[in-house]
């Protein structure tokens, strides 16, 4: 994606899968592009941050803007691709929703902004 | 302030020939990732440049590292130049005299100086792009620049002329930059001390944001690199034929401690990487361990090092102590783990170079770059990205001089890219670091006296030779020195012990470690005085009202004179650092799924808040950052080897572990401090002092998970 399609929003932290950075939607079901070989995914759809929406209107874009979530931003991507998952499978999480759900790492701590968007997110 | 010639000239491109060893070039991508326009934009100062439409863009002195200059810089300008705020547009400037920090003597971020350092030349920047505003209309309504005003982006007249800065930028431009322009007093901000939304939000909400691993330049090829897995080890040979063999890859090439492999992609370059079996001379260090380590450290404890701080007499004092508490505590080798991995991408050709990186300092990469190639620095071209976190790892310069080396041995342009493994096992660490604690109270339960033997590695040997006299190195006993709890009895010893492993700056430096020695030994002092551990620190701080006035505000956020719910128990810390007192009130428990940090209360007395939303984030990452080592962090070495990896083994804090963290600003008026690094030190020692509290168990070692307690979450 990043190489070959100059596709660079999505990013790459760990290789392994433990950080998330790399979160894309296949099929609609967050999923870590580190560890997904091409050979796996077939005729499958592929979102990335670039094709969540137009001019960042997905509601957790919004949210995220509202709250004003990022620092460095290197997470970023991959944290609003996972949430937008978890909202669509979850409308309304609640904090111990979303305490199993989201393992993506910030290395800045924004998480006390990511919990308020995603609440945020929620209501919209 | 220095003011730069070329603020007379437009322009779009100038060559280093033209102003006399200068390389400029303003076509920098802009924050929202758009193009740069083909127009002639006129520069007004070294710090910004006003187009035909009336937006204004800011060239950043400092480097985005999540710590928000990208933001709070601008605000600084804006204050002054009187414009919307909406028509602030962000680059990162070059390699260039205006930019060089003026507190560091050298262009660099880091510190947490960046805010403090560019307050008033920022500022002035502004004052004096207005006053040449106002002077270009007055000159062309032929009216006194007296009767023209600034406001909003246009210069009016009484008499009912107006006009943008946008129409007058060019005649503007061929102005003498004027200097010493009065600043507006404090009582007419509009913007500075108002909590700001950052500018760079939108572009790191829609993937657009470019950092340095993003970076794209035509013929490129992307690379990675491994490096010798022991310190100072050395190449000794590869045979390239299995990484050659792989599809996609385009050379192998060796650097005396390495070998990079080259490619179309990361993939392919990582795959023809992963098939090379390179051999190496491991040499001196091919046995290093942390045990060994540790012992080492604990042998200097007997030699003699240099006197750091040193009043009244400490030794005798001690001696008629009622009381005393004799201690050894203990700091690990710490990571960075900054998410974006090292990366720089280089573009080596016969009359120079040009690297694009997420860089912290820039005027040593361009000496280091240029030192590589044996060019002069003019022929360097920096081009400064966005960064994925820096936290003092992105101030050296190897991941820059090895991307350079691989470019020119590849005739292309090269991005390097390392993997995880290779950033945590090639880092700069935070030094090990050991200390015995000995102090003394009298029957009345009042500090006598204090005696501290710090054994460490040094930074500054390396980095800063010149700093370190007589074998003491300030960055090791920064924190220890001039605490404000000192007594009047005190010696401060430092002995340096170099043990192969390389250290550098890790956010808030030797700060991390002494908040934890000093204010784990103040909590020892307090129960062994029979005294709660807030009201002994707070007679400690008697004439320290500044001091005073911070603790006392987290104490009550935590409403520390409460209990706290069943269960829960509290910590308190206290330390200055970077010009910025801060105090963190950690409340925990420790259930049968381990121990849970529910809240941070967290006071900082910066001296002056230019963006208090900045402010707050910054609290809570340095928090974050901290409790992460506190409750984690650990790099261990054995035959040589780092044996950390990735997050699989250097565990990182998740949302589930977030505790609630509530930041009280407090405005001393006093000299601005720093907001990067202070909210670092306080908090390990909170947390080891709430784990007192829940336990008994006093912790003089990190990380809490050594201590066989698990981390619920």
């Amino acid at each position: 994606m990043r190489d070959t399609l100059s596709l660079t929003g999505t990013k790459f932290g760990c290789g392994i899968s433990m950080c998330g950075a790399c979160t894309v939607h296949l099929n609609g079901a967050a999923t870590r592009s580190c560890i997904t070989p091409i050979s796996s995914v077939g005729t499958a759809s592929i979102t990335t941050i670039e094709g969540l929406s137009p001019s960042s209107s997905h509601r957790v874009q919004r949210a995220w803007i509202a709250e004003d979530v990022p620092q460095c931003g290197y997470c970023q991507s991959g944290m609003i691709m996972a949430v937008a998952a978890l909202l669509a499978q979850t409308p309304k999480p609640s904090d111990r929703d979303i305490d199993s759900a989201i393992s993506n790492i910030c290395r800045c701590g924004t998480y006390d902004r990511i919990r308020r968007a995603i609440h945020r997110a929620a209501a919209a | 302030m220095p003011v730069c010639e070329f603020s007379r000239r437009r322009f779009l491109k100038v060559s280093a020939a033209a102003v006399g060893g200068l390389v400029i070039s303003v076509a920098l991508p802009p924050l929202r990732g758009h193009t740069t326009t083909a127009d002639i934009q006129p520069m007004l100062t070294a710090f910004l440049r006003i187009a035909a439409d009336g937006s204004v863009t800011v060239i950043v002195p400092n480097s985005e590292m999540g710590q928000g200059v990208a933001t709070s810089e601008p605000m600084l300008i804006a204050e002054e130049l009187e414009v919307d705020w909406r028509q602030i547009r962000v680059e990162f400037a070059p390699v260039g005299p205006a930019y060089v920090n003026p507190i560091f003597h050298m262009q660099g971020t880091g510190g947490s100086t960046s805010t403090k350092a560019f307050f008033v030349p920022l500022r002035q920047a502004g004052a004096a792009a207005r006053e040449m505003l106002r002077q270009a209309a007055a000159a062309k309504w032929h009216v006194p620049v007296v009767e023209c005003k600034a406001s909003d982006g246009r210069i009016t007249h009484r008499s009912g002329k107006n006009e943008s800065y946008g129409a007058l930028a060019d005649a503007a431009a061929r102005l003498p930059v004027p200097a010493n322009v009065p600043l507006k007093p404090r009582s007419d901000w509009k913007l500075i001390g108002r909590a700001t939304r950052r500018l760079d939000t939108p572009a790191k909400v829609d993937g657009s944001a470019r950092f340095g691993i993003d970076v794209s330049v035509p013929g490129m090829l992307v690379g990675t690199i491994a490096q010798c897995p022991v310190f100072g080890g050395t190449l000794k040979a590869v045979d390239d034929k299995p990484a050659l063999a792989v599809n996609g890859v385009k050379a192998v090439v060796k650097l005396p401690n390495a070998v990079a492999v080259v490619g179309n992609g990361y993939w392919p370059a990582k795959k023809g990487l992963m098939a090379l079996k390179p051999q190496w001379d491991y040499g001196a260090n091919g046995a290093l361990d942390s045990e060994r380590i540790a012992a080492t450290l604990h042998g200097e404890l007997a030699t003699e090092g240099a006197i750091a701080e040193s009043s009244g007499d400490a030794i005798s004092a001690l001696r008629q102590s009622a009381k005393t508490v004799d201690v050894t505590y203990t700091a690990p080798f710490l990571a960075h783990a900054t998410m974006e991995p090292m990366n720089a991408t280089a573009n080596v050709r016969a009359d120079g170079c040009e690297v694009w990186a997420p860089l912290q300092i820039q005027g040593s990469a361009q000496r280091a770059v240029a030192d590589a190639l044996g060019l002069s620095p003019e022929r360097v071209k920096i081009n400064t990205t966005y960064l994925g976190g820096g936290f003092g790892r992105r101030g050296e310069v190897d991941y820059i001089v090895q991307a350079v080396m691989v470019s020119k041995a590849a005739g292309k342009p090269v991005k390097l890219i390392w993997s995880r493994e290779e950033d945590i096992q090639h880092d700069f660490y935070r030094p090990v670091s050991l200390a015995r604690l000995r102090a003394g109270l009298d029957a009345g339960g009042k500090v006598t006296a204090w005696d501290f033997k710090i054994v460490s590695p040094s930074i500054m040997t390396r980095v800063f030779p010149q700093r370190v006299r007589n074998r003491l190195d300030p960055s090791s006993v920064e924190g220890a020195i001039e605490s404000p709890y000192a007594p009047a009895n005190l010696r401060i010893e430092y002995a340096m012990k170099e043990v192969g492993v390389p250290v550098g700056f890790w956010r808030s430096v030797g700060n991390s470690i002494s908040g934890f020695y000093v204010e784990g030994l103040v909590d020892e002092l307090a129960h062994a005085a029979g005294r709660d551990p807030l009201t002994f620190r707070r007679e400690l701080l008697a004439n320290k009202p500044r001091h005073l006035a911070v603790l006392d505000k987290a104490a009550g956020m935590a409403n520390w004179h409460q209990p706290p719910s069943a269960g829960h128990f509290r910590g308190v810390a206290m330390h200055q650092a970077f010009g910025s007192i801060v105090a963190e009130v950690v409340e925990i428990s420790i259930g049968k799924d381990g121990l849970r940090v529910h809240r941070v209360d967290c006071a900082v007395d910066c001296g002056l808040a230019v963006n208090p939303a900045s402010i707050t984030a910054q609290m809570q990452s340095g928090i974050v950052f901290g409790l992460t080592a506190a409750l984690f962090g650990e790099i261990t070495l054995k035959q040589g080897r780092v044996q950390q990896a990735n997050f699989n083994n250097y565990p990182m804090l998740q949302i589930g572990q977030m505790p609630v963290i509530e930041v009280s600003i407090i405005q001393s008026g006093d000299k601005m401090g720093g907001i990067g690094e202070p909210g670092v030190p306080p908090i390990a020692p909170a947390l080891v002092n709430a784990v007192f509290a829940a336990t008994g168990k006093r912790l003089r070692s990190l990380p809490i998970i050594k201590h066989g307690v698990t981390i619920a979450g």
